[in-house]
């Protein structure tokens, strides 16, 4: 099997006496869709906001590319090239597009902002998605729909190229053709190398979009399964817990 | 013009100078920049983002113009070049402390203190200076120290330890009017015997100097906005057609002309000459000029607004929320205390009141002015605006002869307008109220 981009082991959080991940494995290998299913409360949200750096685990080791990290901080994340879109898309509605997909990293000459360069980059990044909904990259985003934020959040992180990218159910609050859209489009990042974890109820659109299926079940990773390997109502087995994988993580 | 339908395509490259990369024309136009077309389209793509709530200092603007006419009317010493003048010196101490509050309020914050640390560092200042014979430079560099450690501790408890501004600042207003009246004495009052000081709000610069601030002024104005478009040109990305600046140069050029024009003009009442515009209007106009460069153009301006807008997007993103608000209420305390001295330089002493009842006026201003007080919208020049649009309202019912309790009346009436006019404009646009 290829090195994986990221290998979580033995992860642990609690908020006070609730502890939400139990010593939880996780790998995301370059250029493959890995899907993270499971229950409300399963502990998704934990297990991404850490790799994001905005609530670090308790323990726990986290390597990328081999090499033991910390991610503390957002930009501990960052900088090693990991870019989450969450769920309830985290975009500032008094600034434009152009602002928000640089939000935090912004192009600066003489120490002010290159806003030609800044939004050559975004529309340029607009396009190589074949975004086609946005009229403007000045708009402010508090004029678009929910399918338009959703792109424009994972715009933002595909902008900086970066090497693993996280979503947060992005076709949650999708019609049928941008959920179609955005599928096409985590597959295309996949392809460009990128490691992608997506976080999905859908099942269809997890079979239709990743390599691997892991399983996640009150804080443990109950199933490391393949896609082409496995079948729905298996995966709906795991997430309910009413079956259990041989030799997975206890 | 041409293309009047289609005002935010990139349908125009004969106006636009560099056309964006036609070799993938099916996509390509699909995104525009808001950029293109002619000043026919520009016109109207800005009067489509008026009529989507997005007003800026419009009414306030509009509220100047009216109340300018309406007062001309009422009183023949209105338009007077004096009178014009004497405005300008009233409303530099209001639209000064407006602006300190920009910063703040971007963030949906508030400083109710601004306006007693703006009296307490000054009483420190003249005390200083009049009891200690300190020399005036070194006490006012102690006064500036003093603004700066109040938005510090400020900053400290909103930012760090997290209790809201409101109550922090209300509690430092009620603590440093104790302060004041300690450092100064009860019922003391020191004049302001410092001519540099007094020369501020009193003195003119002479009218060559007028002339040649305007020069600078769109010298300045002109660079930055061809700076820009060679940006963007290097760039690739469309320019906004060069008429636009012809347009915005030549605005400030007869405004200012015709500002400087008045001010240069002889109104002495009796045998001295009075001419020149008054220092205090440079003075402004750089920390207008400054401020709105920051705001507009650096990383900590836009934080301001990231966080005001969105506050844990803006964490996600890797700002440092905690110190961007902190820094925030220390740039507001430090410009107060720039209030402050434009105040004592006006009224020429000082008592234990100083301070005390400005600051809310200065969210006034603010607010006529198109700021939002839950943070994420608003323009240090929206707050000047509004700070003018008071000071016209306190000056010309002055000259009526009318009572302090119809200014005050007036003044709260104007306040509940803007505010009116704000949500009704976004509401309408289909927004909520408490929405940016």
């Amino acid at each position: 099997m290829d090195v994986p981009l990221i290998e979580l082991s033995g992860v642990v959080k609690s908020f006070g006496p609730v502890s939400v991940l139990k010593g939880v494995e996780l790998k995301a290998f370059p250029g493959k869709v890995t899907a993270l299913v499971g229950d409300n409360g399963a502990g998704k949200s934990t297990l991404i906001k850490g790799l994001a750096g905005v609530q670090p685990y308790d323990g726990g080791e986290v390597r990328f590319d081999g090499a033991p990290v910390s991610l503390h901080h957002p930009r501990d994340a960052s900088r090693l090239g990991i870019e989450v879109v969450y769920q309830d898309l985290a975009l500032c509605d008094n600034l434009d597009i152009v602002q928000n997909m640089f939000l935090g990293r912004e192009e600066t000459e003489f120490g002010t902002f290159d806003e030609g360069l800044m939004e050559k980059e975004a529309s340029d990044t607009l396009r190589s998605l074949s975004v086609r909904t946005v009229k403007s990259v000045r708009q402010k985003v508090s004029s678009l729909s929910g399918g338009q934020r959703q792109t424009v959040a994972i715009a933002r992180a595909v902008l900086k190229k970066a090497r693993l990218v996280i979503l947060d159910e992005p076709t949650a609050a999708l019609g049928v053709a941008q959920t179609e859209q955005v599928l096409n489009l985590v597959r295309r990042l996949a392809d460009q190398g990128v490691a992608v974890i997506l976080i999905s109820h859908n099942l269809a659109d997890v079979f239709e979009v990743a390599d691997h299926i892991d399983v996640l079940y009150l804080g443990q990773m109950v199933a490391h399964l393949d896609a082409d390997q496995t079948s729905r109502d298996d995966v709906v087995g795991y997430i309910t817990g009413t079956k259990v994988q041989q030799g997975a993580s206890a | 013009m041409s293309t009047p339908r289609t005002p935010q395509t990139p349908q125009a490259p004969q106006t636009t100078g560099p056309a964006p990369d036609t070799s993938v024309n099916d996509v390509n136009d699909l995104i525009g920049s808001g950029q293109e077309g002619s000043v026919a389209d520009q016109a109207r793509a800005y009067l489509q983002r008026i009529q989507h709530g997005d007003m800026g200092a419009l009414p306030a603007v509009a509220g100047l113009v009216v109340l300018t006419i309406l007062f001309s009317f009422l009183s023949p010493f209105f338009l007077t070049e004096r009178n014009f003048a004497n405005l300008l010196t009233q409303a530099a101490t209001l639209v000064m402390l407006g602006m300190a509050l920009v910063f703040v309020l971007l963030l949906g914050e508030i400083d109710l203190s601004a306006g007693v640390t703006s009296g307490m560092t000054m009483a420190l200042f003249i005390v200083l200076v009049n009891v200690h014979a300190i020399a005036w430079p070194i006490a006012l560099a102690i006064a500036f120290a003093a603004g700066i450690l109040t938005g510090t501790l400020i900053g400290f408890f909103v930012a760090r330890v997290g209790i809201p501004s409101f109550v922090v600042t209300l509690g430092l207003f009620l603590g440093y009017q104790g302060l004041t009246l300690m450092i100064i004495g009860s019922g003391g009052l020191y004049r302001v015997q410092i001519p540099e000081i007094r020369d501020i709000q009193n003195s003119n610069m002479p009218v060559w100097a007028g002339w040649v601030m305007l020069a600078i002024i769109i010298a300045i104005s002109a660079g930055i906005s061809f700076w820009d478009r060679a940006r963007r040109t290097r760039a690739g990305v469309p320019n906004r057609t060069i008429a636009l600046v012809w347009i915005k140069l030549g605005v400030i050029a007869v405004i200012g002309g015709a500002a400087i024009a008045v001010l240069s003009r002889n109104r002495g009442q009796s045998v001295g000459v009075v001419e020149g515009v008054p220092i205090v209007v440079p003075i402004v106009l750089v920390i207008l000029w400054i401020g709105t460069f920051v705001l507009d153009r650096t990383r900590f301006g836009r934080y301001l607004y990231a966080i005001g807008g969105n506050a844990e997007a803006a964490r996600r993103s890797g700002v440092k929320v905690m110190a961007i608000r902190w820094s925030a209420f220390i740039v507001c305390s430090t410009l107060a205390v720039v209030s402050g001295l434009f105040s004592i330089s006006k009224v020429g002493s000082i008592d234990a009141a100083a301070g005390r009842e400005i600051v809310l006026s200065g969210v006034a201003a603010a607010v006529v002015g198109g700021v939002s007080l839950f943070g994420g919208r608003g323009r240090l020049m929206h707050a000047a605006i509004g700070a003018l649009v008071i000071a016209v309202i306190t000056n010309g019912l002055g000259l009526l002869n009318l009572p302090a309790g119809v200014n005050l009346m007036v003044t709260g009436g104007v306040l509940i307008l803007a505010a009116t006019v704000d949500a009704i404009s976004r509401v309408r646009a289909g927004g909520s109220l408490m929405r940016t």
